[in-house]
């Protein structure tokens, strides 16, 4: 297995791989953050620390709190209770689109692409600062034409890039799945955020394409961006991530490289069950059943007695 | 059937005050649900404020008439305000129901026994728009042979489709610039805005005073061209049809309110004129067991309610419509 290591995942072979590890220079850090719905603890993050310039991934079983995390981060959500920081700065009751303007930018499990705009459209909505969006200034043309100009420029170029360029005039509304997360991420970079987070952003997407998703990830690294992903396909963990943080019902249960989370027994019982390597078709039939008679026949006896 | 008198009437009224009046109403539901996605059900509440604003600064506070205008316009802004303050934040169905609400409140307000001295009760308030007529240029009025207007209301006309023509060209420089873009996005998917780092928020305030505004001129017309306020004249019947000519002309077009409310006004009209010849006189063509006169005046609104079916299950997106921007929704 290829393994890439940049300056900054160099940094974290000193991080222990305990939940909750502080990290050399972390870009976000939070602690005590929980979420509740109703009786449902969905997140309960003790400490988290993500490592500026590297690629970490946030895996979990389904339900494990992965997304709300997301959701409290970028301000999507509010917690019950916690603080976090981003470069620094405290994000407690910062809205959500003032969290995206300091550089910290998501993007959603189910895309969001503005259907009925077109795809060149939906880039330069990413574009900050415009002048043309502010009320009193909208109406004459002179006063953005130019900005326009060169944020059209810069959205052709992360077209091509993300090799949507063909799509340009089509309506985003019209794009094939794999398309609309490919655009998300390109709209996401108009941003031109510090931290880039991806909700799922392989689900759905076809082999060719996550190959070239892929590439696209670590090039977001190699930018100098910090990456954060939500992620369930494990070969693209493995692939691509510099640091693995797992959850499962809400808490941090392991983090480390990916090759350390993976060998990791708390990470395969909470991951893929304590039986994840046992072939069904193996098992005993004859023994199982006569397990569950003896089961069946303890639970007779007791609602005798 | 004289066809001379069916088109005349028509042709009068898809040109006339009303249908400015419906025009700049719809001009401003297509800012707020065309453009922005937001459900305003009270947009005859804005127009309310603004008439009212204007009646009761002259007639009941002596104030000028200038003055009125800008209270009036003033009015509206504020309803803006206090509609949008506690709503937007929320789904968009909470915005419906609190603006038809309030609409609903200031008709019955204005209306009242209680504030009869301000506002006239439910006979309204007259006399305040001697200035406004006092500045008519025109001798007399004008017959154009398929079409014709008195002097009072061509007067009217020239300064309502005035205001049509800047209220379009202000739309249409808004919507082509990015502040237009960012809200066909809130349209689309609030969250993705605002994940973008746009103040969503903000930008749906901005809007809903925008086409409250609107709202508000086409009330400050419709007194005018009127002559007097009245409470009930800003009923939720108003809204409705300033929705129907806003989705027959097709919404987030710029000349889409307009030509919609050029041809309900047409079809309301020229159906009327059919329908009251047909069932009219001492001998009417349609016997009297199937269609009365009475019923003559209704029977079009049945009429024009289902033309606007056969539109939508036709032709959705309406006359000034894309085709393939419905079709995306069917996904």
């Amino acid at each position: 297995m290829p393994v890439e290591t940049s300056a900054a995942s160099a940094a974290l072979q000193d991080v222990p791989n305990d939940p909750g590890a502080a990290k050399p220079d972390p870009i976000v850090k939070g602690s005590g953050i929980t979420r509740t719905f109703g009786g449902l603890t969905a997140v309960d993050v003790e400490h988290i620390e993500i490592q500026r310039g590297v690629i970490t991934a946030l895996i979990g079983p389904n339900g494990a709190g992965k997304t709300t995390l997301f959701n409290l981060l970028t301000g999507f959500d509010k917690p019950d209770s916690g603080q976090w920081s981003f470069n620094g700065n405290s994000l407690e009751k910062t809205p959500a689109y003032k969290v995206a303007r300091s550089g910290m930018v998501r993007t959603f499990q189910l895309t969001k692409v503005l259907a009925k705009l077109t795809v060149i459209e939906n880039m330069r909505l990413g574009a900050t600062d415009q002048r043309g969006e502010r009320f009193w200034s909208a109406p004459f043309r002179a006063l953005w034409g130019g900005q326009e100009a060169e944020v059209t420029n810069r959205a052709d170029d992360l077209l091509a890039r993300f090799k949507l360029d063909a799509k340009r005039e089509d309506f985003a509304g019209s794009l094939s799945g794999g398309q609309r997360k490919l655009l998300e991420m390109a709209r996401a970079l108009m941003v031109d955020p510090e931290l880039i987070m991806l909700d799922e952003p392989m689900a759905g997407v076809n082999p060719a394409l996550k190959q070239s998703l892929l590439g696209h990830v670590k090039s977001l690294r190699d930018e100098g961006r910090t990456v954060l992903f939500v992620e369930h396909d494990m070969d693209m963990v493995r692939d691509i991530s510099d640091w693995v943080i797992v959850m499962a019902q809400g808490q941090i249960v392991a983090e480390g490289t990916p090759d350390t989370v993976m060998a990791d027994q708390r990470v395969i019982d909470a991951y893929l069950g304590a039986h994840h390597d046992t072939d069904l078709s193996d098992l005993n039939e004859e023994q199982l059943e006569a397990d569950a008679d003896a089961e069946l026949d303890a639970e007779a006896e007791e609602t005798d007695a | 059937m004289d066809i001379g008198t069916v088109i005349d009437a028509a042709v009068s009224q898809a040109f006339g005050p009303q249908a400015i009046v419906f025009a700049l109403a719809a001009i401003g539901l297509n800012v707020h649900f065309g453009y922005t996605g937001l459900l305003n059900f009270g947009q005859a509440g804005f127009m309310a404020v603004a008439g009212f604003g204007l009646a009761a600064s002259v007639v009941t506070f002596d104030l000028p008439f200038l003055v009125g205008i800008v209270v009036g316009l003033l009015a509206s802004v504020v309803l803006a305000f206090i509609l949008g303050a506690p709503t937007l934040r929320l789904r968009a169905d909470y915005l419906a129901i609190v603006t038809i609400a309030a609409a609903e409140i200031i008709r019955l307000i204005l209306g009242a026994v209680e504030t009869k001295s301000w506002f006239g009760g439910s006979n309204g308030l007259t006399g305040f728009v001697k200035p406004f007529r006092d500045m008519n240029p025109y001798g007399s009025g004008l017959d154009i042979g398929i079409a014709s207007w008195s002097r009072t209301d061509l007067w009217s006309m020239t300064v309502g489709w005035a205001l049509i023509g800047l209220s379009c060209l202000l739309v249409w420089a808004l919507m082509r610039s990015p502040w237009g873009r960012v809200l066909r996005s809130i349209r689309e998917d609030e969250d993705a805005v605002r994940s973008l780092g746009k103040n969503v928020f903000a930008y749906k305030m901005q809007a809903l005073v925008l086409g409250g505004v609107f709202g508000g001129i086409a009330g400050l017309f419709h007194v005018l061209k009127q002559g007097s306020a009245v409470p009930t004249d800003f009923n939720t019947t108003f809204t409705f049809f300033a929705y129907a000519a806003l989705l027959i002309g097709g919404a987030a077009r710029v000349f889409g309110p307009v030509v919609g409310s050029m041809l309900f006004w047409f079809l309301i009209s020229g159906l009327g004129s059919i329908f009251s010849q047909l069932t009219g006189g001492t001998d009417p063509t349609l016997p009297t067991w199937l269609m009365t006169d009475t019923q003559a005046s209704l029977i079009r609104f049945i009429v024009l309610g289902l033309g606007l079916m056969l539109l939508m299950i036709f032709r959705p997106q309406g006359i000034f419509g894309d085709r393939r921007e419905i079709a995306i929704d069917a996904r």
